[in-house]
């Protein structure tokens, strides 16, 4: 919370066995990861904007999780939350991101021309490709713990830097607050607005403080480039279109990108990076590329096949239901991207999602003639 | 080492000079360490309160109407004892505007010592959620005397239950929206200890929400006992249900006319209640187990949260003073489709509720009346209001089942000033 250290002091006067968490029936990263030893080392330490380590794990403790679902169970509340409690977030890290060690050092890749094809996945069943990512803000905290004036700098800072754009990214900034009936109505036949968190891993750790104030939406007039403000996420930014050609809406990803951070360079104010984890994000899950490239595609029987779990895991890809996480697939047709975020760049996950999805399109193509795909099963990648 | 602390800061006299020391930027400085404190100045250059300020004017609430922007400035860098601030108070409020009709209160206390180190915010708040009622100029009565009652029991025909609640909240501890986990669970161990000492009628046992069985859990149900996490986002966005169901747990006595609730939204909320229309029996009950309950934590050095400005000290500014909801399940059928319902329940003081209690719908023509009032008058003049409302309204509906007219009774005089 931003209201200086909340408490924390205090607490201190009580042992370490009366504060900590009853974890017991808990199935999430931070219950994995918390040990005794590990609260009793961090609990009277704060980031220099006063985030405490109870702030970090608060969501994790509100939200036991599911015996088949690991979340996170934890935030950052700045950029220094993933230095002062490393004790507790590198383990995490590790677990979340398949072995990622903290002397590793993440690669940044957001050069479109290093992807190779991606413009001809098949249409009938690519349906949509989209790439998405987050950004933070150097110099603001993250939403879990802003407060509204910093909320309201970031918003202004934001709509600044995207209302310069011109070209393919010229476009338009909605607030959340003064949008009319129409412009809303639009927003969500296109599919781009975004309402107050009602999921409990966000509203437990104190996402959806004071909304809808300084929240938006902005996009360019052809409505393939979409930024949302002060979600999640300081930024997210979607490039997305209809049809398969993920190396265009990747090169359209790129290029806006790169422009967009120019603009917050010059008034001070860069994305967040570190040489070792990346763009820097609320959720750890979210750290290095914060990229989710996926495509919406028909897989009826790919899907039903006994080895679709297993290929997907091959491939390094994850399917999700056409409502994004957490939703069932409709018709056939599933949200299949990259799983993994930190350790491989930019280019190397669109990569993945590339050649992953060209080769479970021709699968689907076989089963549809009646023929076998066992020999098409890949390796693990 | 903690327990002297706790009885330390436990008594009256050293909460109200940690109050007077605490009230200030000066303690931010005192307790955060230096790198924070630096950053924390900093901060405050760069975001003046302008900057910070909500935006309120879509709310509706008691909180919206309160805070103006120099109120805010005013207040926004002070901290209580326990370092709690003035924007985790309104939280609740910015996060919910409230509706047209319905008044929310929009703002909640983290510990005893918000209602001071905040008196500009929660004083013009406290005037207007309890009509007028000044705690700079005011003294609030308590009067816990059961015998006082008169013609405390209603025809059962109409009244199927009698039910009177109230809050308490233990001195030298954070409130619910504040406090820690250690904190919340020596909430528990004060009031289990203590209830645990009962005896007579009000022998009983405590269930905590995590450990209990399902049979105990069903049995709770059935009893219209449980209580379940806050789902409401006026408790949820006051940070109410944090560490759910850490410390949480349910009291009541062998015969199931007596029940605590702890860490809810207030430490502990006392509820007797019976089916039937014995209210004077109900609030005999009631004052005689909390006034055992508050021997029993007294003998241990603790004591309840009261002040003779606010009376008895809760997380919400609306159920300050007795924190006493007293009320019954009456069947209206006829009086209820009267257009003169609402004017004849206000006149008398009194509120309707569904039979789910706070934001429900009535089921069928059987109605939850209770006092409006909380502040001002004490916890005798509270039930006898009750007692004769009811029965008044048991009279209209009685006159109208023969084709008599009622009348609208005059309005009631508020406290005395």
């Amino acid at each position: 919370m931003p209201f200086g250290n909340t408490h924390n002091n205090f607490k201190l006067n009580y042992k370490v066995e009366e504060e900590f968490p009853d974890l017991s029936k808990h199935n999430n990263h931070m219950a994995k990861a918390l040990t005794k030893e590990i609260y009793g080392k961090l609990r009277d330490k704060q980031t220099p904007s006063g985030y405490t380590l109870d702030d970090v794990i608060q969501t994790g403790v509100d939200n036991p999780g599911h015996p088949f679902i690991m979340t996170v169970g934890c935030v950052a509340g700045d950029e220094e939350s993933y230095e002062v409690f490393k004790d507790l977030l590198d383990p995490i890290i590790s677990d979340r991101h398949g072995g990622y060690k903290s002397t590793d050092k993440h690669k940044t890749d957001l050069n479109f021309e290093n992807l190779k094809g991606g413009d001809d996945l098949d249409p009938n069943y690519v349906l949509s490709s989209r790439v998405r990512t987050g950004r933070s803000i150097k110099g603001y905290t993250l939403p879990p713990h802003n407060s509204r004036g910093e909320r309201r700098a970031i918003e202004k800072l934001a709509v600044e830097a995207l209302t310069s754009l011109d070209g393919e990214f010229k476009g338009k900034y909605y607030p959340l607050k003064s949008m009319t009936d129409a412009e809303q109505e639009q927003l969500i036949s296109d599919h781009f607005l975004f309402d107050k968190p009602v999921s409990p891993l966000l509203t437990c750790a104190g996402m959806a403080r004071d909304w809808p104030d300084a929240r938006g939406i902005w996009h360019n007039d052809s409505k393939t480039f979409l930024v949302w403000v002060n979600e999640e996420d300081h930024l997210r930014v979607i490039s997305m279109q209809k049809g398969g050609n993920m190396r265009e809406v990747f090169r359209r990803f790129c290029v806006g990108l790169q422009k967009i951070e120019e603009i917050f360079k010059k008034h001070n104010h860069g994305f967040m990076w570190n040489e070792h984890l990346g763009y820097i994000l609320t959720c750890p899950s979210n750290l290095g590329t914060g990229l989710r490239g996926g495509v919406h595609v028909k897989l009826p029987k790919l899907s039903t096949h006994a080895k679709f779990e297993e290929i997907l895991t091959r491939l390094r890809l994850q399917k999700r239901g056409t409502g994004g996480v957490d939703t069932a697939s409709v018709g056939g047709v599933f949200d299949i991207s990259n799983a993994d975020r930190l350790g491989s760049s930019e280019v190397d996950q669109v990569q993945l999602v590339v050649d992953g999805v060209k080769l479970m399109v021709e699968m689907e193509k076989k089963l549809e003639k009646g023929e076998a795909i066992d020999s098409m099963i890949p390796a693990q990648k | 080492m903690s327990g002297s602390f706790r009885r330390l800061i436990s008594s009256r006299s050293t909460a109200v000079l940690l109050a007077s020391l605490g009230a200030g930027t000066m303690a931010t400085g005192v307790l955060l360490n230096e790198n924070s404190s630096l950053a924390a100045e900093a901060k405050k250059k760069l975001y003046p309160p302008s900057s910070d300020y909500p935006d309120l004017r879509k709310h509706n609430n008691c909180m919206a109407s309160a805070l103006t922007p120099a109120v805010y400035a005013k207040l926004r860098d002070k901290v209580t004892p326990n370092n709690w601030t003035l924007d985790q108070c309104i939280q609740t409020g910015v996060d919910n505007p409230g509706h047209p009709f319905i008044k929310t209160v929009g703002c909640v206390a983290g510990d005893e010592e918000s209602y001071e180190v905040f008196a500009e915010l929660f004083d013009p708040v406290i005037k207007d959620r309890h009509n007028g009622y000044d705690p700079r100029t005011m003294k609030h009565p308590t009067d816990l005397d059961a015998s006082k009652i008169t013609h405390g029991i209603f025809d059962e025909n109409y009244v199927l239950s009698s039910r009177v609640r109230t809050g308490r909240s233990i001195r030298g501890l954070s409130l619910p929206p504040a406090c820690s986990r250690a904190e919340r669970r020596e909430v528990e161990r004060v009031a289990v200890t203590a209830l645990a000492g009962l005896k007579g009628d009000l022998a009983g046992h405590y269930y905590s929400l995590g450990d209990m069985t399902e049979k105990e859990q069903q049995q709770l149900i059935d009893d219209h006992f449980l209580f379940d996490k806050p789902v409401s986002p006026l408790l949820t966005c006051a940070f109410m249900a944090r560490d759910w169901p850490d410390a949480r747990g349910i009291w009541h006595n062998n015969d199931k006319t007596f029940l605590i609730w702890i860490n809810e939204e207030d430490h502990t909320r006392v509820i007797s209640m019976e089916k039937g229309g014995n209210m004077k029996r109900v609030f005999e009950r009631f004052c005689s187990g909390l006034k055992q309950v508050e021997h029993l934590i007294q003998e241990r050095g603790w004591e309840f949260m009261w002040n003779e400005r606010l009376g008895y000290i809760l997380t919400c500014p609306s159920n300050l003073g007795t924190g006493l909801r007293a009320g019954v399940h009456v069947r209206l059928p006829k009086l209820s489709k009267d257009p003169r319902f609402s004017k004849i329940l206000n006149n008398l003081r009194l509120q309707k509720r569904g039979t789910g209690g706070v934001d429900t719908a009535a089921t069928g023509d059987t109605f939850d009346i209770s006092n409006l009032d909380r502040l001002g008058k004490s916890e005798v003049e509270l039930v006898q209001l009750v007692v004769n409302g009811v029965n008044y309204l048991i009279e209209c509906e009685k006159k109208l089942e023969k084709g008599q007219d009622i009348q609208v009774p005059p309005p009631l005089t508020q406290f005395k000033k």
